[in-house]
């Protein structure tokens, strides 16, 4: 029997995304991926002036901010030939890794936990056996019996209460929650210490950008100035500063995360088997060590798997015009030359052409447009991105740390590696990115002090500041890795403005509707197979949906094999 | 609202606290909400009180820079507001529930607590192309904020985008984003900002639970509490503006000395905001003190007003103590004066003074170094 089922909106996630899928004796059989808000961004900035364009574009996300900014000066140094001073390199790694640190850690806790651990169940939960589980995988010392107890009270305080507030309605119960009381209690405990830790690390963003969320970036450098002889500019007392959070974030991946990420991981290795869908995987590459213009030297690095081939990484270049391409066949835009062409994003167009129904409405026609989302393409394949692709990607290339931590994770979990392409995989690889990355920020920052020592201290480029100083035109390509995957920003400059600006961002690869030959991308791939124990209740679908950790909001359809619908669950 | 639930206080003490750190926490928190010493007893009976009141959260045209921020808050920090201060009965970016039964959940809120929940808005509502800008739950933005407003005790518009479109309102504005003002048909408390600062939020938060009001507004709808200072007036780099030292690029020495960013663009004239004094992220910085100018983002229509780096080509001369609602009239009809004659004629005099106590406090030579 085939069910479909309306979910929406799946929560904690960033913006609005709906799904429609097929449900079949109890497993996904189809899926379709739809996002359900533009803002037209790309079309604000033509005219404007490219070195605003940071500021513009950061604002596609608050949940990754900071990384469309990064992107974006970078598009603009590519075009215009900048490179930006060591120090400049260095502060904006530091400012990526703490990104990317807060960000995975978020994830984890606040808004993919709860798929995993049942909050209602800590009720029950005997805290002193709590404490030894706790002390038994790290030394993080809020890990006494009384600790635990206080935080079951607190629970227990709030249900009581009547108000369960952000646990209202959760699926608390259902069988697919595997954990026992005690390690629900721990990672509930666990989830109230990094929220509270979460505000700490972002600092750095403070310190070098003004605030979080948003800082602020700068074409040509960062707009910080070093000065170890005045107290108006980053001086002894704000890097020590940034020191500290650093040593503070080790901490805090090391002895909670990471454990905690090991030990419930260990009570669903079946979800080594579940969710891997698509088997190609791609990344740009990030935190360049001798510059934006040589990849060779990126801590993590560029570069495309297909199939699932560990022996081969496929070299990718953004600038090609036959590489990456943008297609609009199940997509509410239109392009000049018909809705079948595929577009590179520099010749990329954004004219809104909704073809769906008037809302309110309860379902999207999938056999015609149903996306806001466009659906990019590598080489005519579709790509998942994100931190799996990455740590495939280097652990492909052979990067010694990441070889290192894939193998202890894997050990631990006593799993294969193919174990990796899988909704417990991406979960996992975004874990072992931020114990890396945790390390490579303090190397970062030595790195800085060093320059320091040695009286290095510049931090901006001003050679092409002046719109005069430019061409009549000029193309560039800005490449990150944002937490979410691989992104880049597209951009034309003539006549000193933006001609055109085009973001292909990790959840259009991720999100997107299915292309014209009907290759489904990463979402609608990785949700065939899905079992769903329970169709009033789709755990199983958030669980997949959530291990991309998507950028927007979504919603869930089941649709029957043949897309009509048979009834619609409300879930009560 | 007949709820149970432990009160602030209740909860602090069973989590180990002392009632003399009970009262510091509430004398810190009352000097946030601008209180000062003599607010710490009402802020400790309103601590001490049983109820959470229901809260709900909804996102259109956003990209979660708010909730982010609110979660940044450090005083008090976000766990205790959402276990012991409020009942957030919906927010698409925490709550376990997804789909049908998170829809469940506002519409419970909204009938269970009619009269009596606070709606806290993220984003802007696309009112072009009967609303398919933005759409959740197969219903639009517009339906979704008509519904849940209709019965609000209270409506925060948090953000920009709330308040005045943001960068989506920015010229096309191609989805016709409208700040919910527009939309709502009654009085909006407007917390601007891209995002707001995290401890601001808390404190309009704070505030209504507090007083059981909403915060005394200017006429723009924004706190009084936050938004009655220019940056600018407020601003630790201020002294070099009125002694007319300013970075002339990115970077240069005078930027490696901290002098004042007017020149690079630096909309602090013409920005109200607490940067300066509350500072972001527990008070670590503010975007002028990391060395970056800012760029205005709690003012209406700021996307508009760039480009961002060429400095105000002139703005009005108001003295410290003009109001928001006197620049914003002055603004509105384009009234200018040269910024020249501010900083040149009326506080050039001050120059030598800073230029004499930098001389007795910095050994090195008075000729500029020229800049790497």
């Amino acid at each position: 029997m085939s069910t479909r089922i309306v979910v929406d909106p799946v929560t904690r996630i960033e913006g609005h995304l709906r799904i429609e899928a097929v449900v079949e004796n109890g497993v996904v059989t189809d899926a379709f991926s739809a996002g359900t808000m533009v803002r037209g961004i790309e079309k604000i900035l033509k005219g404007r002036d490219p070195r605003d364009a940071w500021a513009f574009v950061e604002r596609v996300c608050g949940v990754c901010t900071g990384i469309h900014a990064l992107a974006s000066v970078r598009a603009v140094e590519d075009a215009l030939k900048i490179t930006v001073p060591p120090n400049a390199e260095l502060v904006r790694n530091l400012m990526y890794g703490t990104l990317s640190v807060h960000d995975h850690v978020v994830h984890f806790y606040h808004l993919h936990a709860l798929d995993w651990v049942d909050v209602a169940s800590v009720l029950k939960a005997n805290p002193v056996e709590t404490s030894k589980i706790a002390q038994s995988l790290s030394r993080w010392p809020k890990s006494n019996p009384g600790h635990f107890a206080a935080v079951q009270q607190r629970i227990k305080k709030h249900v009581e209460s009547g108000q369960l507030g952000i646990f209202a309605n959760g699926y608390w119960g259902n069988k697919a929650y595997k954990l026992p009381p005690e390690v629900n209690l721990l990672a509930v405990s666990h989830y109230l210490d990094a929220l509270e830790w979460q505000k700490e690390i972002v600092k750095i963003h403070a310190i070098f950008g003004g605030k979080n969320p948003h800082p602020n970036y700068l074409v040509g450098g960062v707009p910080c100035s070093f000065n170890l002889e005045e107290v108006n500019a980053i001086n002894t007392e704000r890097l020590n500063h940034v020191g500290s959070l650093i040593k503070d974030a080790i901490e805090f991946v090391e002895q909670v995360y990471i454990p905690d990420l090991l030990a419930i991981a260990s009570f669903y290795k079946d979800w080594g088997a579940i969710g891997g869908g698509l088997e190609n995987y791609l990344s740009y590459g990030d935190m360049p060590t001798r510059g934006y213009n040589d990849p060779s030297s990126f801590f993590l690095p560029r570069g495309a798997i297909l199939g699932r081939n560990l022996n081969e990484v496929h070299d990718v270049n953004p600038r090609d015009l036959d590489e990456i391409k943008e297609y609009i066949p199940h997509s509410w835009y239109k392009y000049a030359e018909g809705d079948q062409v595929g577009l590179h994003p520099w010749k990329g167009e954004t004219e809104f052409n909704y073809t769906g129904p008037k809302p309110p409405y309860e379902h999207l026609n999938v056999e015609g447009k149903y996306s806001w989302i466009k659906t990019p393409r590598w080489k005519e394949h579709a790509m998942e991105v994100g931190p799996l692709s990455r740590m495939l990607i280097a652990y492909a290339k052979g990067h010694t740390d990441v070889k290192d931590l894939v193998g202890t994770v894997l050990g631990k979990l006593n799993v294969p590696v193919t174990a990796l392409f899988s909704t417990l995989g991406r979960t996992a690889a975004r874990g072992i990115e931020t114990q890396l990355l945790v390390h490579e920020m303090k190397a970062t920052f030595d790195k800085l002090i060093s320059n320091l020592k040695n009286n290095e201290r510049r931090t901006f480029n001003p050679d092409s500041w002046e719109p005069s100083s430019w061409p009549a035109q000029a193309d560039g390509v800005g490449m990150a890795e944002a937490p979410r995957g691989a992104l880049a920003h597209w951009i034309k400059i003539k006549d000193k403005a933006i001609d055109n600006y085009q973001l292909v961002v990790p959840s259009t690869w991720n999100a997107s509707p299915r292309d014209a030959k009907g290759q489904r991308s990463a979402y609608e791939a990785s949700l065939i197979g899905t079992p769903v124990s329970n169709p009033d209740q789709p755990l199983e679908i958030i669980r997949t949906i959530h291990s991309f950790d998507p950028c927007l909001a979504c919603a869930v359809h089941l649709y029957d094999p043949s897309g009509k619908q048979i009834h619609q669950v409300q879930v009560n | 609202m007949s709820v149970s639930g432990d009160s602030l206080w209740i909860t602090m003490r069973e989590k180990g606290y002392s009632r003399r750190e009970f009262m510091q926490f509430c004398s810190f928190a009352a000097a946030t909400i601008g209180l000062g010493v003599q607010g710490k007893a009402e802020v400790a009976k309103a601590f001490e009180q049983k109820q959470r009141p229901p809260v709900v959260w909804l996102h259109f045209q956003e990209c979660t820079c708010c909730s982010e921020s609110f979660i940044r808050g450090s005083h008090p920090i976000v766990a205790d507001i959402l276990l012991d201060s409020i009942s957030l009965d919906y927010t698409e970016t925490l709550m376990a529930a997804s789909g049908h039964q998170a829809e469940k959940s506002l519409a419970d809120t909204i009938k269970k607590y009619a009269g009596k929940y606070i709606l806290l808005v993220e984003g802007s509502v696309p009112t072009g192309a009967d609303g398919v800008y933005c759409v959740i739950g197969g219903r639009s933005a517009a339906q979704i904020l008509e519904e849940a407003a209709k019965d609000a005790a209270a409506i925060v518009a948090w953000g920009n985008c709330a308040s005045y479109g943001c960068v989506q309102a920015a010229k096309p504005n191609p989805t016709g984003a409208t700040p919910i003002q527009e939309l709502v048909g009654k009085p909006v408390i407007q917390v601007p900002g891209c995002p707001p600062i995290a401890d601001v939020m808390v404190g309009v938060i704070t505030h209504i639970l507090l007083f059981g009001r909403p915060p005394e507004l200017d006429s723009r709808g924004r706190p009084k509490e936050f938004y009655s200072r220019r940056v600018h007036d407020t601003c630790y780099r201020r002294p070099y503006y009125d002694a007319g030292l300013f970075v002339e690029s990115f970077d240069d020495d005078h930027a490696r000395k901290g002098y004042c960013l007017y020149e690079m663009g630096c909309r602090g004239p013409v920005t109200y905001n607490a940067c300066a004094v509350t500072r972001w992220n527990d008070h670590t910085s503010y975007p002028i003190q990391s060395g970056h100018p800012c760029i205005g983002c709690s003012e209406k229509g700021f996307w508009d007003d760039g480009p961002f780096y060429r400095h105000l080509p002139s703005f009005p001369g108001f003295p410290i103590e003009a109001t928001a609602d006197t620049i914003g009239a002055a603004l509105g009809v384009g009234v200018a004066i040269g910024v020249g004659a501010h900083a040149i004629t009326t506080n050039i005099r001050k120059r030598p003074v800073i230029q004499e106590t930098q001389a007795e406090s910095v050994s090195e030579p008075t000729d500029k170094k020229k800049v790497d």
